[in-house]
């Protein structure tokens, strides 16, 4: 009976901490890390759903598992300590229950295989998309070009921990990305701004075509769902979709050196109207055929 | 007399004798382990706050040189870990000592190239440190691209300092040593049990080496290859993975995956096996499904070479490709978890004791599950892209590896130093070090979960403001682990050298069947001159 009692107890318990868990999804900002955060960054378009609720379907299976394995445990622990069991029993065989534990989880698998496999061609079959962006990543910044865009070419580099100590220095490059993308703009986060954008329209299926002119990187943006990696000679393929105006920030993923943690992404998505008025300024400023692919 | 007993230094430079060389390489283990786990404390004591500060002022450098010096760091404790850590304890420490003991055999079949193996193990490892000291990436000391040593970073773009060739002369010493352990294991099970022990009556530490050999046999030259290329790339102008040559940076992860998956199921079997026998001893019963055991093991060394690209699902693969690698590492689930399930059955019904070594083999199981689960997450592609190269993707291979082969690791040190040294191991002492050591290593990895999901990427010496909380825990944690350590070096060394406390030949009664506890303990230094029948 206690045995019963206290099962029901720790279900409860875990189910209630995991409730929280899961509640702590909504409360993130928008294309950031949450502070103290123990769940996937909120997910900001359909690729980050998607990927959210499969893991947290995943979530719950592992976790039922593990505490059916952690119970079993104990209970076996329990029950059969020396004190209750001095003379231990002799069997070493049941093909019934070996059998049982060797489908059960081939069954598990099975299911998981299913909703796993959908998620990945979706994920992976790049669709019709209106227009192609080249990221180039370098030793340590990214390279967005335009191709679709009169060729558009800057190089994105990290806005360095100093500008969020000073704030004469923290004004200058609010200024500068200010200018850059036509509208004002605020530094959020140390670390994940750069001095310049990724600008892209929302509601717009967009490819990335992805390479590196140097070593590996990977081009990583969690709240969109997208990782990718930078690998010179190859032309990686993937793409994504913003339904809301924000900025969303990622990560280099792919150790690539000694500044490995400094070369951040930072995606600024805004509607069609604002993308027109910024390609139109962003083509004088930015469509110099003399500017270089390597960012240097 | 053919039999000498050498004395001194002889009989450990030029020492035959498979106790002699398994006793070694467990001392080389713990030096190797020392060493990797301080360089796990420097990062973790950098990574206690956002910022770089802790390194450029321990190591007195600049900046610059301390973001170069973290990724020295994690690829030196990533290597020092798996092959002069984990490896020399498992396969070389336990393996030499109870292989022979428990197949009934008076030595391994080719006692010097034992010897050859062993010895080849210090000066790969000096080379190793080596590399630390000299140029890798320009103007810096060491190399800083990883365990994975993926070029073009390993190559003359990232670091054209000798740094990396040491490196790679470092492995190869160390590969060959392990080759040369493995064709010994493998003939020595093959050839030299003793009459009556047939292949399905071998106990499962023995068959956890039999595989664990096999495998290293088949993958080690590959990676011996691929880093051989990689020699060549950056020395004699070949452009195997230099793509403005015609070659393929994939190329390479292809190799080392395909040796490096294997590699992690070499360290985990030898552990496998030693839970198996700690069980069972505990349970004063024999192990459930032994048969079944044994394969499941087989299965995993099978399956676990045709899985490789599942570290690769971010590299721009054909989407055939991953969803095949999907299911087939999902796959491995299932021998996991007929082992795991067969752990408990062997328990089930037995008259359960709960020494230190048993707590240890309890939490193995319990911690590798943890793990192990979470592997099921990062084997479906889909999943992995939010996942892949993070600090969740650190979480689960330490508990794999951190919690489950480092703990058949003192699981079987546990089990097996008073039959090593005929010494008691102080029992409140060492129970307290296991709950020191399981709190802390619990603490430092658990949190990592969170900071994985939440985006952190793995390898980062600096991390946005949001990531702190989780990675204060987590350097607290390791504080903690790093007083479970200290107590297990307080815990040896009272055993090995203080404690008048003898042993007898077997200290844990009649759970405890296989052949080493037929032996006096310690164990003589010949044993089996006459060959002991199995019935």
């Amino acid at each position: 009976m206690s045995v019963k009692r206290l099962t029901a107890g720790i279900l409860a318990a875990f189910t209630a901490m995991f409730g929280l868990t899961v509640g702590a999804l909504a409360e993130g900002r928008l294309g950031l890390p949450k502070d103290k955060g123990l769940w996937l960054q909120e997910a900001a378009n359909e690729q980050a759903v998607k990927i959210a609720d499969f893991n947290l379907d995943l979530m719950w299976l592992i976790t039922i598992i593990t505490v059916f394995v952690f119970l079993l445990m104990f209970v076996t622990m329990f029950v059969y300590r020396a004190k209750a069991n001095p003379v231990a029993s002799k069997v070493s065989h049941n093909t019934f229950i070996e059998v049982v534990w060797t489908a059960a989880p081939i069954l598990i698998l099975v299911y998981i295989g299913i909703t796993s496999l959908p998620l990945l061609y979706y994920q992976d079959v790049v669709p019709e998309t209106k227009f192609a962006i080249r990221v180039t990543g370098n030793q340590w910044n990214w390279t967005y070009s335009y191709p679709d865009h009169g060729g558009i070419e800057y190089t994105a580099s990290l806005v360095p921990n100093s500008a969020f100590a000073d704030a004469a220095e923290r004004a200058d490059y609010e200024k500068d990305l200010s200018e850059f993308l036509g509208w004002d703009a605020k530094l959020n986060a140390r670390l994940l701004d750069t001095d310049l954008r990724l600008v892209v329209p929302i509601n717009t299926k967009i490819k990335i075509m992805l390479t590196a002119s140097d070593v590996l990187h990977a081009w990583a943006v969690p709240s969109l769902g997208v990782k990718l990696d930078a690998v010179p000679g190859r032309l990686n393929e993937t793409w994504f979709e913003i339904p809301q105006v924000g900025t969303y920030y990622g990560q280099c993923s792919e150790l690539c050196g000694q500044d490995h943690a400094y070369m951040p992404i930072a995606v600024e998505a805004v509607s069609q109207e604002d993308f027109d008025k910024w390609v139109a300024r962003a083509k004088v400023e930015y469509a110099d055929a003399a500017t270089t692919a390597l960012g240097r | 007399m053919a039999h000498a007993n050498p004395t001194g230094w002889k009989r450990w430079v030029f020492s035959t004798n498979h106790k002699d060389i398994g006793v070694m390489y467990l001392w080389f283990a713990f030096i190797a382990g020392m060493i990797g786990f301080g360089m796990s404390g420097l990062m973790r004591m950098e990574l206690a706050e956002p910022g770089v500060q802790f390194l450029p002022e321990f190591l007195g450098m600049t900046e610059q040189q301390a973001r170069h010096m973290f990724n020295v760091l994690t690829t030196g404790h990533g290597l020092i870990m798996v092959f002069f850590m984990v490896m020399p304890a498992l396969i070389g420490g336990f393996g030499n000592y109870f292989v022979p003991l428990m197949i009934g055999a008076p030595d391994m079949a080719f006692p010097r190239m034992n010897n050859v193996s062993f010895w080849m193990m210090p000066p790969a490892f000096i080379l190793l440190l080596l590399s630390t000291v000299v140029e890798g990436a320009p103007g810096m000391n060491g190399f800083g691209g990883g365990w994975t040593a993926y070029p073009p970073l390993s190559g003359t773009i990232g670091h054209p300092g000798p740094s990396m060739d040491l490196a790679i002369f470092s492995l190869h010493v160390a590969g060959a040593s392990s080759i040369m352990g493995a064709i010994n294991y493998i003939t020595t099970i093959f050839n030299m049990r003793a009459p009556g022990m047939t292949i399905h009556k071998m106990p499962l530490f023995a068959w956890s080496i039999l595989i664990t050999a096999f495998l290293l046999v088949l993958a080690l030259p590959v990676l011996a290859g691929a880093i051989t290329m990689l020699l060549t790339d950056r020395n004699f102008g070949t452009t195997f993975f230099d793509p403005a040559g015609g070659g393929d940076p994939i190329l390479f992860q292809h190799l080392f995956w395909f040796f490096g998956h294997p590699e992690v199921y070499i360290m985990i079997l030898p552990a496998f096996g030693i839970v198996s026998h700690i069980i069972s001893t505990f349970s004063k019963k024999p192990i459930f499904g032994y048969l079944g055991m044994a394969y499941a093991m087989a299965a995993i060394g099978f399956v676990g070479f045709i899985v490789w690209a599942h570290h690769m699902y971010t590299v721009g693969l054909d989407v055939d490709t991953k969803a095949y690698f999907v299911a087939a590492t999902m796959v491995i689930a299932v021998p996991t978890g007929v082992k795991i399930f067969s752990w408990i059955a062997t328990m089930w019904g037995g008259s359960l004791t709960f020494p230190v070594p048993m707590m240890y083999a309890i939490a193995f199981i319990l911690l590798f599950t943890t793990g192990g689960v979470t592997g099921v997450v990062l084997s479906n592609a889909g999943a992995d892209i939010a996942l892949h190269d993070t600090y969740y993707v650190v979480a689960h291979f330490h508990y794999v590896l951190s919690l489950g082969a480092v703990f058949g690791i003192f699981a079987g040190l546990y089990y097996w130093v008073g039959k090593m040294s005929g010494k008691q191991y102080p029992d409140l002492l060492s129970k307290l070090q296991f709950w020191v050591t399981f709190v802390g290593v619990n603490l430092i990895f658990f949190p990592q979960h969170f900071l994985g999901l939440n985006g952190m990427p793995r390898r980062y010496v600096d991390y946005p403001d949001a990531f702190t909380y989780w990675n204060e825990i987590s350097t607290l944690g390791y504080k903690v682990t790093a007083v479970g350590v200290l107590l297990f070096i307080i815990v040896m060394f009272y055993t090995l050298f203080i404690t008048k406390k003898r042993v007898g030949d077997n200290q844990w009664g009649e759970g405890a069947n296989t052949l080493e506890w037929t032996l006096s303990s310690p164990p003589p230094f010949h044993q089996f001159n006459e060959l002991p029948k199995i019935k």
